[in-house]
């Protein structure tokens, strides 16, 4: 392996550690939105895309993950937005899928392929007993990803990571 | 100059519907819709700031996505009418927030295959943000239109208040027929039967009719606003010009 395939290989492994400040119980490489990592001429360039045009927590997202590289011991880091292509949910792997479902909130239910639904409900799975007896109480929750939702079978509210 | 422009434009529509959505902050008439008005402001926000970026790097004079929302003057604003109209109440407000909604997303939906790569990129995340924001303000268009007696009152006199500054949005100007011919950006008069079609839906199950609108409205492009404006860019602005160079 050569010194800059190592480097990179270390700064992934650091970059993929880091959470989620909104959603703390997956990482930015569980999420789908860490793209890239190249070392080139001594400089290790990352590639993050945003998850919402107007996430909050893009620039915090982006802080943490230069800072987990720098503590890696790599000097020279340089963050940068892609927006092209546009992040989906789709990019969310199985294991943050489940690990959002552990935390209690539910996993994005189909794959955006599909086409936006305009009108009409998705079925939206209880997190806690699996329930498809949900109903939504509001299309927007605590971050601009989430849904607010309610189960009716086991009376459980929950958050619903919206599929976009 | 004219991808400039064009691009500007763009952002501002973004940027002063956005800021109009966010005066709903601590204000709107429930907890959810509180979540949900600063929710969609930074859907639009978001997608104003890297818009005034790219502007900025097109207009190559160093200006920041700051200096363009904070520095320029009501004249210098080339947003459409529409957006800068105040929230008066929820019923307006909704409805403002369906007629750009059921514009902006099949301009986006045409955008994803534009030349431009920002643009591309842009319109990948905006579109499907626009999708909610249609189906957010398309239901309470529909709770209030078909409604108690007061809120179908006031849900016909926004139509009343806002139907004129609909055509405004399928009209390009100058710069925005260039960057349109360039296939940078769809064409804006090619929206209106996506747009009929949701307005139209939703109208019916509200127990709404668009009005014949005997003056539409338009000069937004050209600099030319209404009185809403200047005093939104007041509140807007007042920070920043007070101290020039502040961020956070």
């Amino acid at each position: 392996m050569s010194l800059a395939a190592q480097e990179e290989a270390r700064a992934w492994e650091a970059a993929a550690q880091v959470p989620d400040p909104e959603v703390p119980c997956v990482t930015v490489a569980d999420l789908g939105i860490l793209r890239w990592v190249r070392v080139e001429n001594g400089v290790c360039r990352v590639g993050v895309t945003p998850t919402y045009s107007g996430c909050p927590a893009t620039l915090a997202i982006e802080l943490a993950i230069e800072t987990a590289i720098l503590d890696a011991g790599i000097e020279r880091v340089q963050i940068e937005r892609v927006l092209s292509p546009a992040w989906t949910t789709d990019w969310i792997s199985a294991e943050g899928r489940a690990k959002l479902r552990e935390y209690g909130i539910a996993p994005p239910e189909e794959a955006t392929g599909k086409g936006l639904k305009l009108f009409g409900e998705t079925t939206v799975h209880c997190p806690r007993c699996g329930s498809t007896h949900t109903e939504r109480l509001s299309e927007f929750g605590s971050t601009a990803c989430k849904a607010q939702y309610r189960c009716k079978a086991c009376a459980e509210p929950f958050d619903y990571f919206k599929c976009i | 100059m004219a991808l400039y422009q064009a691009i500007l434009e763009l952002a501002d529509d973004n940027l002063v519907l956005g800021h109009r959505v966010s005066e709903w902050c601590g204000h709107a008439p429930l907890l959810e819709e509180d979540l949900a008005m600063p929710n969609m402001a930074l859907d639009l926000i978001g997608t104003a700031r890297t818009l005034y970026d790219y502007a900025g790097k097109l207009e190559g004079k160093g200006q920041s996505e700051d200096d363009m929302a904070y520095l320029r003057d009501e004249r210098e604003y080339r947003n459409c009418l529409l957006v800068e109209r105040r929230n008066d109440d929820f019923a307006h407000t909704m409805l403002r927030q369906l007629y750009f909604a059921a514009f902006m997303k099949p301009f986006w939906d045409a955008a994803a295959n534009s030349s431009d790569e920002v643009i591309r990129g842009v319109a990948g995340k905006a579109v499907k943000e626009m999708a909610y924001h249609i189906r957010h303000a398309g239901e309470w268009v529909i709770r209030l239109g078909d409604g108690t007696e007061e809120s179908a009152a006031r849900m016909k006199d926004a139509v009343q208040a806002l139907a004129m500054y609909v055509d405004e949005l399928f009209v390009s100007s100058a710069a925005a027929a260039e960057a349109e011919a360039a296939g940078i950006l769809p064409k804006r008069a090619d929206m209106r039967p996506a747009f009929d079609a949701v307005i139209n839906h939703i109208f019916a199950e509200a127990m709404l009719t668009t009005p014949e609108v005997a003056y539409p409205q338009t000069g937004g492009r050209d600099g030319l606003h209404g009185e809403d404006l200047g005093h939104m860019l007041s509140v807007m602005q007042a920070l920043y010009r007070a101290h020039p160079g502040a961020s956070w």
